[in-house]
């Protein structure tokens, strides 16, 4: 039965198969229309919020309002905030204990991605977010008996206020820019996580995110916190149905990695076409703690993402490998930063763009070591692989090194398809789709290793499907 | 049947016509030779039949088992039969030698990844060759003489019913030159047809040819048994086109 569930997936021909297109379901609450005081206070009023949450949002609302756009976002022009539901509540009943509890068509769409059966086979927990609101949490119990907390962030605002207020905001700002005050303001669902000192979660624990109806906005926030010598793999996965229109995703992970503690963190990012996806990611990394990002970008028909790492404490280290598909006319604008505040820190980036049906890919990077960061080093490689004469890719990698005994190594490589190569794995009866899928693959093998199996297996149907002549975008 | 049958072919890259009209068949079981100097189009001829996009078939035509393939894609002239081992085989970056060869079978034979695995390692032992390029990047920063033994065992591992070999001699040692000839003969006498082009007629020694072709600007000059080879070693190109194309 298990296995059945898993090898439907498998066989799909394309993701609309798993997900269908949107379904109209019964909303309990929607907050839509121009941005104002008052609907930030009924969004803290409805979430039964402490005061100073209400003040945070407010805060950061006044941000928002006073920042400018950026300059170097294109594709915003689309995103009309006031036709945007900012807010979006799903019915649901009292208290979600299983799955069971969960409303048929939400239950259904998580199924449907094959969340329950991943969860009981190989995770320590699990978050699942719906819109705007986690409608699913739960942490195996012997996790939580070792006082490893992963809860709605709504919840941990009210049952640990001082421990969220330590962090919350801390890692990554609300004035930073626009969309990240916007975050601030508007910020629903998500999850909390923290662990003890020295405590050691043996597997995954993932959040999983669906938007469920277009013309909406989700701002969901994670929060991470490892304490002292621990140890934590966490895995965020983003899908959506396809519908008319679109919707708007900017969410945020904040992670500290305290002293001799490692985080991984995984993101497969495989929204619709329609989704607009704005992330806001960052860790700070204390003395010998070591924190990687994975960042996957599949979906999506716009993308911002450049996970960051404060390399704050001396010994700091960070990975941080940014994957990200352009099959078609879709654009990704990925990459990733890291400041060296202390001695003997490392930083390693790796980033591998595949452009193909007229997709673009856009690089942006950078490392700053600054003074007194000494022996700091940092390695960056940047790798596009361009499948055809329409597709295009851009790097702008950025260093600045202000420390003297620090080092950086840069590499760049750009790959094309060319006529020759395809011919080659023509002349072996392998044709033009399924070479595209062997030679991505390739590709990005050396981000692949670091997967769990499980997600190997989906990743890599996922991107055979992106080429085969049925499935895919257009 | 021949096995293969060359029509008054015609072929252009861009706007140069390189074939100029070659006939030429090759029954089954047999290996013909193709020699030549260089540009005469020997290559586009091996491309050509193999399907190359680049090559533009602008008269005549290619039939295969009677079959007319001029039309046809490679990926599907590859599944009725032909294999062509390339003169320069292509980097292929990130995608493994073993990877390859099991997506190949897969593709050609229908054979499943698992039974492919061991049909591959005992074709590596059985053919005397060096089991470590199974997980090296295909061709990557692969020698002259590994790439060409890669191409062999390749051929060897489909077994076609028409193997046409593109230089399979040039930039190999002599070690690296009896073990590919080796592997042709073998298929040879399993019953593979061959098309061999060659500038040397030193890997003749080791094979049983039927015929050899000589190729000049784009035309066939001569045809004959393989005591042409001879003649060409010792008088040049020029000498043997008294003989004519048959």
């Amino acid at each position: 039965m298990e296995q059945s569930k898993l090898q439907e997936i498998l066989k799909a021909g394309s993701l609309e198969e798993i997900l269908g297109t949107a379904v109209p379901y019964p909303k309990e609450i929607e907050l839509k229309g121009e941005l104002t005081k008052d609907m930030v206070e009924e969004l803290s009023r409805i979430k039964g919020e402490p005061e100073w949450m209400l003040r945070h949002r407010l805060r950061a609302l006044e941000l928002f309002y006073k920042l400018p756009m950026p300059k170097w976002v294109v594709g915003v022009e689309e995103l009309d905030l006031e036709g945007l539901v900012l807010y979006s509540k799903p019915e649901i009943g009292n208290e979600v204990r299983d799955w069971d509890d969960l409303p048929e068509n939400i239950r259904r769409t998580f199924e449907r991605l094959n969340i329950p059966e991943i969860e009981k086979k190989f995770l320590s927990g699990l978050t699942a977010v719906f819109d705007s609101e986690s409608v699913y949490s739960k942490l195996k119990e012997e996790f939580e008996k070792k006082g490893i907390i992963m809860i709605p962030m709504e919840e941990a605002v009210k049952r640990y206020p001082n421990l969220v207020k330590k962090y919350f905001g801390r890692v990554f700002p609300a004035g930073e820019h626009k969309f990240s005050a916007l975050h601030h303001a508007l910020w629903s669902g998500g999850v909390f996580v923290y662990v003890p000192k020295g405590v050691r979660i043996p597997f995954p624990v993932e959040a999983f995110f669906v938007i469920g109806s277009a013309l909406e906005g989700q701002f969901e926030h994670t929060l991470l916190v490892a304490d002292e010598g621990s140890y934590i793999h966490f895995i965020e996965g983003c899908s959506a149905p396809m519908y008319k229109g679109f919707s708007f995703h900017d969410g945020m992970v904040e992670i500290y990695a305290h002293k001799n503690a490692t985080v991984k963190f995984t993101t497969i990012q495989n929204w619709s076409r329609n989704v607009i996806n704005f992330n806001n990611k960052r860790a700070i990394i204390e003395e010998n703690a070591y924190v990687e990002w994975i960042e996957g970008s599949i979906g999506s028909k716009i993308t911002y993402t450049y996970p960051s790492s404060i390399l704050k404490g001396e010994g700091a280290r960070t990975a941080q490998y940014v994957v990200s598909l352009s099959n078609g006319p879709f654009l990704k604008d990925t990459g990733a930063k890291t400041i060296h505040l202390a001695p003997n820190t490392s930083s390693k980036i790796v980033s591998k763009s595949i452009s193909a049906n007229g997709g673009i890919n856009i690089y942006r990077g950078l490392v700053r070591i600054l003074k007194g960061a000494k022996n700091s080093t940092s390695t960056v490689s940047c790798d596009s692989l361009i499948l055809d004469e329409k597709s295009k890719a851009y790097t702008y990698p950025h260093n600045q090194i202000d420390e003297p005994t620090a080092s950086i190594i840069h590499e760049a490589t750009t790959g094309k398809l060319g006529e020759d190569k395809l011919f080659y794995m023509n002349s072996r009866g392998i044709g033009e789709e399924e070479a595209k899928s062997l030679i991505v693959l390739g590709f990005i093998s050396e981000i692949l290793e670091g997967l769990p199996f499980e997600y190997v297996e989906v990743l890599k149907r996922v991107i055979e499907l992106e080429f085969s002549e049925v499935g895919g975008v257009g | 049947m021949n096995m293969l049958k060359v029509e008054d072919l015609h072929v252009k890259i861009m706007d140069k016509e390189i074939l100029r009209g070659i006939t030429l068949s090759i029954g089954e079981g047999e290996l013909h030779v193709v020699m030549g100097p260089n540009g005469s189009g020997k290559s586009t001829l091996a491309l050509t039949i193999a399907g190359h996009p680049r090559y533009k078939v602008v008269k005549g035509r290619i039939l295969f088992e009677g079959e007319d393939i001029t039309e046809m894609k490679p990926e599907e002239r590859a599944k009725k039969g032909i294999f062509l081992s390339f003169q320069h085989p292509v980097e292929v970056e990130g995608v493994k030698v073993i990877q390859f060869l099991q997506r190949m079978l897969k593709n050609l034979r229908g054979i499943d990844e698992v039974e492919a695995y061991e049909i591959i390692f005992n074709a590596v032992e059985e053919l005397g060759l060096d089991s470590s390029v199974l997980s090296r990047e295909l061709n990557v920063g692969f020698s002259g003489g590994e790439r060409k033994k890669l191409e062999m065992l390749q051929a060897y591992l489909v077994k076609p019913k028409l193997l046409i070999l593109d230089e399979p001699d040039s930039g190999v040692d002599v070690d690296s030159l009896k073990v590919i000839a080796g592997i042709i003969d073998r298929l040879h006498r399993e019953g593979t047809s061959i098309l061999l082009i060659t500038h040397y007629g030193r890997i003749l020694e080791y094979l049983n040819a039927q015929r050899v072709h000589v190729l000049k600007d784009g035309k066939l000059v001569a045809s004959g048994g393989i005591e042409l080879v001879k003649v060409i070693e010792e008088k040049g190109f020029a000498a043997v086109e008294e003989y004519g194309a048959v």
